[in-house]
């Protein structure tokens, strides 16, 4: 009777062995992390939960603001782009990209700018402003799930270089570049914090520290700081372009806005 | 109009202990911080939470500017009898917001 059980055990201890051994193989094929996966377990729990998701608060408000009209045309984006938002369901992977008569790449942020001065008639929100976050989290969470899937517009190429030269280059008092400390040694602790791979699967991301909503940009002028450089003005294209290169460095990692940062 | 996401059971058991989860969107300013002219910011908090059910009071907390931004709120309740669970919040600045789920028992 026991050695049945033990037969039984061992076969039990070599199918799961098996099966991690299996999950392990395919994880192989793609090592990339997203933050997520470097969270503690309650700050998973939080993003996954959509009633303590505090990233859902902005959601919510940004789909009020969606079919709230605004601007000299009286329009809402609702109008235009349905009341449901199906519509900009993918939008999000695909950012930044160059608009339609454009010449340079714009993010998600500066894309809802645009339709508001365009065709609502209204003054462009200000970067980091409340509404407009809300807004963006809005419009990327109908891409929550998908995979990152930047666009092969070959005009955004020389864009990509542009962001990835400024990723690899030193900078600051410290004399670091965002490579060194993600691509080098992601994973291992900076003051007893995980260095994540820096995949910006979840923005506009609800980040604890700073009790708000914030954007990419915010994010980066955060580490900007941290290595003691000069932060560029908001409104410079080298976010644009350092997003673009992030993007396409994450490409295939599912979207997860809104997601919740320590 | 108030940001506010509540997990609540629909129908629960008589006798259940069922978790009511809420979260309001509110920015919990301290009045200990300066703002960018240097002056202090005032304080605007939530200052009081409360819940009751069918007008019987369930729960209720005293908030404190040392509380974060966005608070969320998670407590227990013994399921009696079907009703109405009323959470209201009430701060600084004249803030208040409610916010109503029915729950049936059986």
């Amino acid at each position: 009777m026991t050695r049945q059980f033990l037969v039984i055990g061992l076969g039990l201890v070599f199918a799961t062995s098996y099966a991690v051994a299996q999950v392990g193989s395919q994880s192989g094929a793609d090592k990339r992390r997203s933050g997520y996966q470097d969270m503690s377990e309650a700050l998973q729990k939080m993003q996954d939960d959509d009633t303590a998701n505090p990233g859902m608060l902005f959601v919510q408000l940004g789909g009020q603001l969606w079919a709230k009209a605004a601007g000299v045309s009286n329009k809402s984006c609702a109008d235009c782009h349905g009341v449901d938002a199906t519509t900009m369901k993918g939008t999000a992977t695909r950012y930044p990209a160059i608009p339609q008569g454009g010449d340079r790449p714009v993010d998600l942020e500066g894309r809802i700018n645009l339709c508001r001065m365009e065709h609502q008639k209204a003054e462009p929100l200000p970067p980091e402003n409340r509404d407009l976050l809300a807004l963006a989290a809005f419009v990327a969470h109908q891409s929550r799930g998908l995979p990152i899937a930047p666009p092969d517009d070959p005009r955004l190429e020389a864009f990509r270089a542009q962001g990835a030269e400024i990723y690899r280059r030193r900078q600051g008092q410290l004399n670091l570049s965002c490579a060194i400390c993600h691509d080098d040694n992601a994973g291992k602790k900076l003051a007893g914090i995980a260095i994540p791979e820096a995949h910006p699967t979840g923005y506009p991301i609800y980040r604890l520290e700073w009790q708000a909503l914030g954007s990419l940009k915010r994010r980066l002028r955060n580490c900007l700081v941290g290595i003691r450089a000069a932060a560029w003005p908001l409104d410079s294209p080298e976010y644009t372009a350092l997003e673009l290169y992030l993007m396409e460095r994450a490409k295939g990692l599912k979207l997860e806005t809104p997601a919740v940062r320590p | 109009m108030s940001n506010i996401l509540v997990n609540a059971p629909k129908t629960a058991k008589r006798g259940d202990v069922v978790e009511i989860k809420a979260l309001i969107m509110h920015p919990m300013e301290t009045g200990f911080r300066p703002g960018p002219n240097g002056r202090i910011i005032p304080r605007n908090i939530i200052e009081r939470f409360t819940a009751t059910w069918n007008g019987a009071e369930i729960f209720a907390m005293d908030m404190s500017p040392a509380i974060a931004a966005n608070p969320f709120v998670s407590f227990f309740a013994r399921a009696n009898d079907s009703g109405t669970v009323v959470l209201r919040w009430t701060g600084d600045e004249g803030f208040a917001a409610e916010h109503r789920v029915d729950i049936a028992v059986e």
